[in-house]
């Protein structure tokens, strides 16, 4: 079964979107993630949609449903690396994302989470 | 009007939304469409070709080069013979759905556009006419 990758890093799980997803995939990686942040206890999910040329309101609802999950689990979601003219379209399309903690890159992406959990 | 190049694929199945999703990239990109503008067409061809599998049990997706005024644009016909539409202006209300989504495929997808036709009612199935000029 196709599955988008989860690796952890220390306290943190990282995704790196590369592929064109399908509905089916992209729900698998929600349910994925919310398995492995209670199997791992992990604080912080970055989610790296640099490779991402198109966010529908499928998947930007897929980001905003593992922002809120993993809030309530106990975990802080930072998505990075959206291209300015997938932000412009979803900005257009109706979609803001509130609630869901951006950063450019995964340097300041990781930054950020570790600032969220009291690490230096 | 001048329909340089055109054809059609199916929108059956959700691995058809990635392939129509593809195709419509490909088209824009081959006539120099500027990525912001591609980027919102492929979004809003990814809202209706997902429409067509989900409420409209399946149909294909028409496409077409054209010309027009000296100016050149991709049009995407998606046609369906699902149960139409009963209530045209509710379905392109904001965040109105009939279904499980989030109420912006239909209106988020016109917002993307410059042209959007929508022909539909009930028992008649669903005809979403979408051009992006470039």
């Amino acid at each position: 079964m196709e599955r988008i990758p989860i690796l952890q890093m220390g306290e943190f799980l990282l995704v790196t979107i590369q592929v064109d997803m399908h509905d089916q995939l992209a729900l698998r990686l929600q349910d994925d993630l919310t398995d492995r942040i209670e199997h791992t206890s992990a604080r912080g999910v970055l989610i790296d949609i640099s490779a991402l040329d198109m966010v529908d309101s499928f998947i930007g609802r897929m980001i905003a449903t593992i922002s809120g999950l993993s809030r309530i689990m106990d975990a802080e979601t930072v998505l990075v690396g959206m291209q300015p003219a997938v932000a412009i379209t979803l900005v257009e399309l109706g979609l803001t994302l509130p609630g869901v903690s951006t950063a450019l890159n995964v340097d300041r992406g990781m930054h950020l989470l570790r600032k969220r959990v009291g690490r230096p | 009007m001048t329909i340089r190049e055109h054809g059609s694929q199916p929108v059956r199945i959700e691995q058809d939304v990635v392939l129509a999703r593809q195709l419509t990239r490909k088209l824009a990109s081959d006539c120099g469409m500027r990525l912001v503008d591609l980027t919102k067409l492929v979004t809003a061809v990814s809202e209706l070709a997902r429409n067509t599998v989900v409420y409209g049990g399946g149909g294909d997706m028409d496409w077409e080069v054209i010309e027009e005024a000296g100016r050149t644009g991709v049009r995407l016909v998606f046609r369906d013979e699902g149960p139409g539409i009963a209530d045209i202006k509710l379905a392109l209300t904001d965040g109105w759905t009939s279904g499980s989504g989030l109420g912006l495929g239909l209106t988020g997808a016109r917002r993307l556009v410059d042209e959007f036709e929508l022909d539909t009612a009930p028992g008649r199935g669903t005809r979403v006419m979408i051009t992006r000029w470039i």
